[in-house]
């Protein structure tokens, strides 16, 4: 048995971790590409939204690494990932690769089902030893988010150009390069350490934006083209609404058991929108009035085409915009998406920012 | 004077109109139907509605708009879902929130949830807040509801002989009964606000019936059959149309009388990528029946798609013609 999984982001390296503490062999499929993506439109039906076509290129070009078995999550609506295991299983079959998918869910509550699943990817019945490997994993998973989150935040105010970027991308290579989540841990704790002691000019006029929307948009750097990285280079500090070590903790504990930061975050989206309608959306509408709260200069909203949840935000961001006073961009994307006129539209959108800062800037030196 | 109460003519009206209309006016209320959809009601919903949504959902605002300055109160309630561990859709879920911010100054909405995935327990509490918004007296409502229901269930068998949801809104029905007689039979798939609203589908139904079809619907089979075939499915299906849509191609496969089949699609809708691919596949795989995907939006030209249906129909009637029922066509696109 060879597992292989799909991307999202640098979600790979905590599940190679996890994997290698279980001794079961992986196949990492090879980093989201044009090529993924073209294989993945070619197969994936038309209108279907960006991250199965994503999903769906990196399982091919895993396969032809070796791959026989997938694993991916599944969930139960209304929003369309929930029935992702089953399209992509059609798919597979119509092209002729024999391989087994296994969804992690507990199919109508099953947990029985559930179990025998795990048991079955994990190679073992031992729960102790799954459990813990699932929890260093976890760990690995919060380590990374962490040192993610400090990268682009420290990007706009690093003094020599790229040094930020030289000691992640070094610190990536050196994860990918490790075995174990004993390893990986240490890697990661030396990082955060490093991270700290670049040289920071804090003196900087920095804006602040804030990215919400759907998970798969805002988390993958294929997929958002690196939004981070390009808003950092326009001196823009830059802070995403989700992660995947959230993302797992929530789908771990569920939803309904209410953590204390996500009640704050569906507070916040009350007035707006009451119910979960699936996907994101709730967590959109309520982390855009919290950044402004926060004070954030403004807000991007990343959705991959169709997405239905966002569609639903997106038509309350024009009165968020004007009630809250926070200027929010959307951006929409697919296949078709052209990185120059995507990089236009960020850069209008931070001139919009930084005009509107200086006046009010000068607004208040005046009075 | 009654209160208005208001209905859009849109989305779930054609499956559930006769319920809708007559509690109301049981209750007493005078109830106001948004026209028939048109040109001015489709332009009106774009502009007020966000890009991204799917035509449907453009088409609901118009009719929203359309009651705007009419009635005194208008029924948009959140339908997330209607029968056990299934969902309508995610727009449906936030209908009432994306009509509040996209149309501004509305009369009051009647904007209750209605939410039966764990169970249909909260059933009576649902209606009672409903009829709220027109009496107190809850003998009158619980009244109301079940002469609705027994107009419902009349509507429900009509469907079940055979009948359209859109031949039932025709007055003179019994007389012109006879387009579902000993005619080879097309199997209209999609949702049924885009089939059976006469503008959004270009009256492909009367379109269809001209070629000299019966049009068969998901509506027109029998639910027991259709929820069977859906359960042999690997993963429950938890969208109601979803359920309905591949429950019906499944049974259709094995079906002789079927001799073509269409999905007729609205662009952007995501149930539809899902649903219409595995129907699709699931069709091509397992039958030699011709199968065609129609898609609309509002800038879709009727004369394209006149011409795939006559292409559709001629297709039909040459395999009738020439009885060994082979495409040669299609079998070498598959033999790869």
């Amino acid at each position: 048995m060879k597992i292989t999984f799909p991307h999202i982001g640098n979600s790979y390296i905590p599940i190679k971790a996890l994997f290698e503490d279980l001794g079961v062999e992986t196949v990492i499929p090879p980093k989201s590409s044009k090529k993924t993506l073209e294989l993945g439109t070619k197969n994936a039906p038309e209108l279907i939204c960006l991250p199965l076509k994503i999903n769906l290129g990196n399982y091919i070009e895993s396969i032809a690494k070796g791959a026989d078995t997938i694993i991916i999550t599944g969930g139960c609506g209304p929003c369309r990932f929930g029935y992702y295991c089953e399209v992509q299983k059609e798919i597979l079959k119509d092209m002729g690769y024999d391989v087994d998918i296994i969804v992690l869910e507990a199919p109508e509550g099953n947990k029985k089902e559930f179990i025998r699943r795990v048991s079955k990817i994990a190679n073992t019945k031992n729960i102790v030893k799954i459990s813990k490997s699932l929890k260093n994993a976890i760990t690995v998973l919060k380590k990374l988010n962490a040192l993610e989150e400090m990268v682009l935040k420290a990007r706009p105010y690093e003094v020599h150009e790229n040094e930020v970027d030289k000691l992640y991308n070094n610190f990536i290579d050196k994860l990918e390069k490790s075995r174990g989540s004993r390893e990986m841990i240490n890697h990661l704790n030396n990082a955060v350490e490093m991270m700290k002691e670049i040289k920071l000019d804090k003196n900087r006029e920095v804006l602040r934006v804030g990215i919400v929307g759907e998970i798969y948009a805002v988390i993958d750097d294929y997929c958002n083209f690196d939004i981070g990285k390009k808003l950092n280079k326009m001196g823009v500090e830059v802070h995403k609404s989700l992660s995947t070590g959230e993302w797992i903790t929530e789908m771990l504990l569920f939803r309904s058991m209410g953590m204390s930061k996500e009640m704050k975050i569906w507070e916040a989206a009350n007035p707006y929108i009451k119910t979960c309608i699936g996907g994101h959306a709730r967590e959109t509408v309520g982390n855009t009035v919290l950044y402004s709260k926060e004070e954030y200069d403004g807000v991007i909203q990343l959705m991959p085409f169709t997405c239905m949840p966002e569609i639903v935000a997106m038509s309350m961001m024009p009165s968020i915009q004007e009630e809250k006073n926070i200027p929010i961009l959307t951006l929409i994307i697919d296949e078709m998406t052209g990185e120059a006129g995507y990089l236009t539209r960020l850069e209008a959108f931070i001139d919009l920012l930084r005009n509107r800062k200086d006046k009010r800037i000068s607004q208040t030196v005046d009075s | 004077m009654p209160i208005k109460v208001g209905i859009p003519s849109a989305l779930l009206f054609y499956d559930y109109y006769p319920l809708w209309i007559t509690f109301f006016e049981e209750l007493g209320a005078d109830v106001i139907v948004s026209k028939n959809t048109n040109k001015e009601i489709v332009d009106m919903g774009i502009k007020n509605t966000v890009d991204e949504a799917c035509l449907p959902v453009k088409v609901f605002h118009g009719h929203v708009l359309d009651l705007k300055n009419k009635v005194d109160l208008i029924f948009i309630p959140r339908i997330t879902s209607v029968s056990k561990y299934e969902y309508i859709c995610p727009k449906f879920c936030g209908l009432p929130e994306m009509i509040k911010y996209s149309i501004k100054d509305l009369p009051e909405i009647i904007d209750t949830n209605i939410d039966f995935r764990k169970s249909k327990k909260n059933l009576n509490r649902t209606v009672m807040e409903i009829g709220g918004y027109i009496t107190k007296d809850v003998k009158k409502i619980k009244n109301a509801f079940e002469i609705a229901m027994k107009e419902y269930s009349r509507y429900k068998d009509l469907i079940k002989k055979g009948f359209l949801p859109i031949d039932t809104l025709k007055k003179d029905i019994y007389s012109k009964g006879d387009f579902f007689r000993g005619k080879a039979k097309v199997l209209l798939l999609g949702h049924p606000y885009n089939i059976y609203d006469p503008h959004i589908s270009m009256d492909l139904v009367q379109k269809l019936r001209k070629h000299n079809l019966t049009v068969v619907t998901c509506e027109s089979f029998c639910e027991e059959a259709m929820n069977e075939k859906a359960a042999t499915l690997d993963k429950k299906m938890f969208w109601s149309f979803g359920r309905k849509i591949l429950g019906t191609v499944l049974s259709a496969i094995k079906n002789d009388e079927i001799c073509g089949i269409i999905y007729l699609s609205s662009f952007g809708c995501g149930l539809d990528s899902v649903i219409g691919d595995i129907a699709e596949r699931r069709i091509r795989r397992d039958s030699n029946k011709p199968f065609t995907l129609l898609t609309i939006d509002e800038h879709t030209g009727e004369a394209g798609v006149d011409t795939r249906i006559e292409a559709f129909v001629d297709m039909i009637k040459w395999r009738d013609e020439h009885e060994n029922n082979l495409s040669p066509h299609r079998k070498f696109i598959h033999s790869n």
